[in-house]
């Protein structure tokens, strides 16, 4: 095989599906779509990805007023016209005031860089349509200049998406895509045991049941997920607390649920819950 | 083999086509699916599936398919090779990249295609079948595709598929009955008007060159306002009783103008079959403001869309003290309130979920009223090329 492999790496555990399609984009040299619930691990992909392959990461994080062309290059008009008046340096060379965005950055880098495209449905609607040529080709001219940035090695493309917006066919069907499901109880230890290597079983088996449960419980508008149990496990061990059990005075639930809505929820199931009992 | 399970998947509902093929093929062609079962479920997955939705419709499409079949992936990995061997079998395949490969004249293939029915009618069974399918498949397929696929066999049923499906595909994009939220929204992207008005904070570029052209060089930063969207929208939905079948589309239909970050104002009322003194703020009509008061809230730039079947009894557009209307000075009949509304703004438009074949009976009065749009994306253009004419002539 002449393409690098993914396996994960000692901080990022992979299933095999996962692995199967970061290989794919991989070797096929196609962009890779990341979906999943937030807190699934989706941006960490981008960088356990990197840093297995040794190569360097490229962060692009995508925001409403984000446009497609910012990832290639900006031309800054007001430094040259400053400059024109200031006179610093030559403004007669407008490749001084062309600036590579973090798409244009990786094309023109000697070596093959990982970019991760953050978050892309958090754009315009015609964003992910506007980068389709550039994907495609790994190539863009600049305007003002008319030079050609073509990518010397085409750099590994990360995109992840929360699903705010349906993202364009033509958009998806170049993409390798991955759905991050949620772990299952078995994966979750083991991710646990990677950030908190000498967690004692006890309370490991606790949290973790705790937070199943709580994840079962009807009418929670956003359901805690991993970096919130890790956060919730960190807060916990700092705090000498040596064990848990779910009910309504769980320790610092405030790192588990963030809405309001969602801790009267988690009372209100509560109370419920301990009625039969009674 | 699996380009039968492309099939499997489409008739599933995982819109999977040529791309995909291709894709899946130059992927197994190098070997990522590890010639074992488990590895090509892998490879196919994350080639074929686009969205979390299909999932499910992935795995069962690959349990039946593959039901039995021994883990054997090195048949699989040798008919791939064949199959990419072969240059006939890639024409095979499906739409448009086929097209592009070919290069074919489309009037050579509608002419085989015509050819074809004709051949097809005469062989009954097969050639009914082939052309009904049609319908369900982009691709023709039914009857013919399990041999068409075959390399070589069936060759003119493969080109005939082929413009069948671009007919169908082409049908699909102009008024396909399910508008997904997604082309609600970019037809609603085409209703804006942007004006600039704001802080001044960016650069005026051909200001600036022209001020301190003036200037003799001398450097004169010119600053305007940002363009923004002046674009209000009034939304009043129809709810409940003939409305429910439609009630899918109305809510695509809300989301999408929800989201839409290009109008400056937005504002969304229902009412139930036909407009009185009052308009609601929510489906079970318990709040809402008097017409009187929202037509003063609501210059006649706004732009008036209404949504709903237009049927109901004719009394309740006729009469002048509907059941609807509670107090004194609400008692209009429903059309001398559809008519205050068209008369209040500049431009409005009904837009209907029903086929314009069911426009009849109190439809066809509020047509006269109300410029009247089918509620799809053919309908949904045209409502929204309407309600722009109105503010450019304004201007």
């Amino acid at each position: 095989m002449d393409f690098a492999r993914f396996r994960g790496t000692d901080a990022y555990l992979t299933s095999p599906e996962l692995e199967s399609a970061v290989n794919c984009a991989l070797a096929l040299e196609r962009p890779l779509l990341v979906r999943g619930e937030p807190g699934t691990g989706k941006t960490q992909l981008a960088e356990a990805l990197a840093r297995a392959l040794g190569l360097s990461l490229i962060h692009w994080p995508v925001k409403s007023t984000t446009k497609a062309q910012d990832g290639l290059y900006v031309y800054d008009t007001v430094q040259r016209l400053y400059d024109s008046r200031f006179g610093d340096g030559d403004v007669r060379d407008i490749r001084r005031y062309i600036k590579l965005g973090p798409l244009g950055e990786a094309f023109a880098a000697r070596d093959r860089r990982v970019v991760l495209i953050d978050e892309v449905d958090k754009a315009d609607l015609e964003f992910p349509n506007d980068l389709l040529h550039e994907l495609d080709r790994m190539r863009f001219r600049v305007a003002e200049t008319g030079d050609e940035v073509v990518a010397r090695e085409r750099p590994v493309v990360i995109i992840t998406s929360n699903a705010e917006k349906e993202l364009p066919d033509a958009f998806l069907r170049r993409c390798v895509f991955h759905y991050i499901e949620f772990p299952d109880r078995e994966l979750m230890a083991r991710i646990v045991r990677v950030h908190h290597p000498d967690l004692g079983n006890q309370l490991l088996d606790q949290t973790l049941g705790a937070f199943y449960q709580l994840r079962d419980v009807q009418g929670l508008r956003k359901r805690p997920s991993t970096s919130e149990l890790i956060d919730w496990i960190a807060v916990l061990r700092r705090a000498g607390v040596e064990s848990v059990e779910l009910d309504d005075s769980l320790p610092f639930l405030g790192a588990l649920l963030k809405r309001e809505q969602d801790l009267l929820a988690f009372a209100e199931a509560m109370h419920r819950g301990r009625r039969p009992r009674a | 083999m699996f380009v039968d399970f492309l099939y499997e998947l489409r008739e599933r509902g995982v819109k999977v086509g040529p791309q995909e093929a291709l894709t899946l093929s130059q992927a197994l062609g190098k070997g990522l699916h590890e010639t074992t079962l488990d590895g090509f479920y892998r490879v196919a997955r994350a080639l074929c599936v686009h969205r979390e939705e299909d999932l499910d419709a992935f795995d069962r499409a690959f349990a039946h398919h593959f039901r039995g079949v021994p883990d054997d992936a090195l048949k699989i990995a040798e008919e791939v090779l064949q199959w990419l061997l072969d240059p006939r079998s890639r024409r095979e395949l499906t739409d448009e990249e086929r097209e592009i490969l070919e290069k074919l004249d489309l009037e050579e293939v509608r002419k085989r295609l015509r050819e074809r029915l004709a051949e097809q009618n005469e062989r009954h069974d097969r050639g009914n079948r082939w052309v009904g399918t049609g319908g369900t498949s982009p691709h023709g397929r039914g009857g013919t595709h399990p041999s068409g696929i075959r390399v070589g066999e069936g060759e003119t049923g493969g080109r005939g598929a082929m413009a069948i499906s671009a007919r169908r595909r082409f049908r699909d994009l102009r008024s396909d009955v399910t508008l997904d939220t997604r082309q609600i929204e970019v037809a609603l992207r085409r209703l804006r008007a942007y004006v600039r008005e704001g802080a001044q904070d960016e650069l005026d570029l051909p200001g600036t060159i022209d001020a301190t052209a003036r200037s003799a060089g001398e450097l004169e930063i010119k600053l305007r306002a940002p363009r923004r969207s002046n674009l209000r929208v009034l939304l009043l939905l129809d709810v409940g009783g003939s409305m429910d079948p439609h009630s899918e589309v109305c809510e695509r239909l809300f989301s999408a103008a929800k989201r839409a970050t290009h109008f400056k104002e937005l504002r969304t009322l229902y009412f139930h079959n036909c407009v009185y003194g009052r308009v609601y703020e929510n489906g079970s009509l318990t709040r809402g403001p008097r017409i009187v008061d929202l037509l003063r809230e609501c210059d006649r730039s706004w732009k008036l869309i209404v949504v709903g079947d237009a049927l109901m009894a004719p009394w309740e557009l006729t009469a002048s003290n509907s059941p609807w209307s509670w107090t004194e000075e609400d008692r209009a009949s429903g059309i001398a309130w559809l008519v205050a509304l068209t008369g209040h703004f500049e431009r409005s438009i009904w837009l209907n979920p029903e086929p314009e074949a069911a426009w009849y009976g109190t439809a066809e009065v509020i047509r006269q009223v109300f410029p009247m749009f089918r509620l799809t994306l053919d309908g949904l253009t045209a409502g929204i090329q309407h309600l722009l004419r109105g503010g450019e002539r304004s201007r």
